[in-house]
């Protein structure tokens, strides 16, 4: 693996994931050359030019959230399904990389699938720590979890791209951060096993895979394993919610990136005694929440990643 | 601002408690609050007697858990203001976390209740 590979259409691995947007509460990547990249938030964005696949990431809604520093979170999450039904190029699909409610509360699922199946788009989830408050995660497996494996990670192919959800949200340890746990990371080798290094691979999961910061519990114990698994391909995106915030790094062939939330922002790293919500001007507010759109296309060189806020 | 007036309470009850410890004061039903804020348990470690019961109250606009370490106790998700109390009856060092938060973590340190001790 020491040279380019091919893929057999005269597309080197380095250049496939090209073209992801986010529009609204979402973020737009482009995937190309398996160097994700983020293109700022910026306006109108790549989707028109997209000729690939193109997706949607929308993360932490909250829903049933009514404090200070939004008190209509399910208004906000109304606005965003707003600005996906008005995107010019409609995504294949949404992820969702969770903290789809804020308390677990059935009534809080109910609003959510309500609002987000306004956007008629199929949507593959993965639950956030806020979706799993009952202790067996009966209520987010009901109804998010047929066909996946434990706690409700999987993987699926979309125009030749190689999804996985991964949960880093259960069986939490004192003083740690987030969990894959060693029955998910052996599942995840596995997937992965005799998969071409030139398949453009996107893993989301709620808690980000890299050590954002760790006081605050922005990381993944065990995520060191899981990028061990994944350093042979070509193009590695890495879609992590949680943080309310929008965030990137590169590292050799992987890219990572936090998304905005829907419900309320949160602090910058060490901004704050705490990353409880922020509280900003009422008019500031839309500012800090959108959506995520991306969009592959083959034969480009860059994955770039375009953050849409509700309002600029 | 709370936390400091929580540091006093604390330790005005373990005063009381030390205190209760040299005279005969045999029956001493204690309550200890935790405070839950900023994504921490205020005071982070607290030394009670046994037969104290801890009451944590949860501060934050962000819901969290109080799990034993050991697997002893563990609240529901506590949403803003919600309580959780538990009662400690034999001497030991219990740790928790916040199932939710992991990196949020405590101690209750519970002594023998001196003097009358033997009846427990």
């Amino acid at each position: 693996m020491t040279s380019e590979h091919d893929d057999g259409r005269g597309v080197s691995r380095r250049k496939i994931l090209e073209c992801m947007t986010w529009a609204g509460t979402g973020v737009l990547w482009t995937i190309a050359g398996g160097m994700p990249r983020s293109m700022g938030i910026i306006g109108e964005a790549a989707a028109a030019e997209a000729g690939g696949l193109t997706f949607l990431q929308i993360s932490d809604s909250h829903v049933g959230f009514d404090k200070p520093a939004n008190p209509n979170a399910l208004g906000t999450l109304e606005e965003a399904a707003g600005k996906i039904k008005a995107l010019r190029v409609k995504p294949s699909f949404i992820i969702h990389t969770g903290d789809i409610t804020h308390l677990s509360k059935p009534s809080e699922f109910d609003d959510a699938d309500r609002i987000i199946s306004q956007t008629r788009l199929d949507v593959h989830y993965v639950p956030g720590e806020h979706d799993v408050l009952d202790e067996d995660v009966k209520l987010y497996r009901n109804r998010y979890g047929r066909g996946t494996k434990g706690a409700g990670w999987y993987s699926f192919d979309a125009n030749g791209v190689h999804f996985i959800g991964l949960v880093n949200v259960v069986d939490l340890k004192a003083g740690g951060l987030g969990n894959l746990g060693n029955e998910q990371l052996e599942w995840l080798e596995d997937d992965l096993k005799g998969r071409r290094a030139s398949t453009p691979i996107v893993v989301f999961a709620h808690i980000p895979l890299w050590s954002v910061y760790p006081a605050w519990g922005w990381g993944t114990e065990d995520a060191a394993r899981a990028l061990d698994y994944l350093k042979r391909f070509g193009s590695v995106t890495v879609l992590n919610g949680h943080i309310h915030q929008i965030m990137q790094k590169v590292e050799g062939n992987v890219t990572f990136h936090t998304a905005m939330s829907t419900a309320f922002p949160q602090p910058a790293p060490g901004a704050a005694p705490s990353p409880g919500p922020m509280k900003v001007a009422d008019d500031k507010l839309r500012s800090l929440l959108g959506v995520t759109d991306v969009t592959f296309k083959r034969g480009q060189q860059r994955l770039a990643i375009i953050d849409q806020p509700l309002q600029r | 601002m709370t936390r400091k007036i929580c540091v006093v309470t604390v330790l005005a009850v373990a005063i009381l408690a030390t205190a209760a410890a040299f005279p005969a004061a045999s029956a001493q039903v204690a309550n200890t609050e935790v405070k839950i804020d900023e994504f921490a348990f205020a005071p982070q470690r607290v030394t009670v007697n046994a037969g104290t019961t801890v009451i944590w109250i949860n501060d934050d606009d962000i819901p969290h858990t109080v799990a034993s370490s050991s697997k002893l106790f563990k609240s529901k998700a506590l949403d803003t203001k919600d309580r959780f109390s538990f009662t400690f009856t034999t001497p030991g060092t219990y740790e928790y976390f916040c199932s939710l938060h992991p990196h949020m973590t405590g101690a209750i340190v519970v002594e023998a209740a001196t003097g009358s001790t033997a009846a427990q």
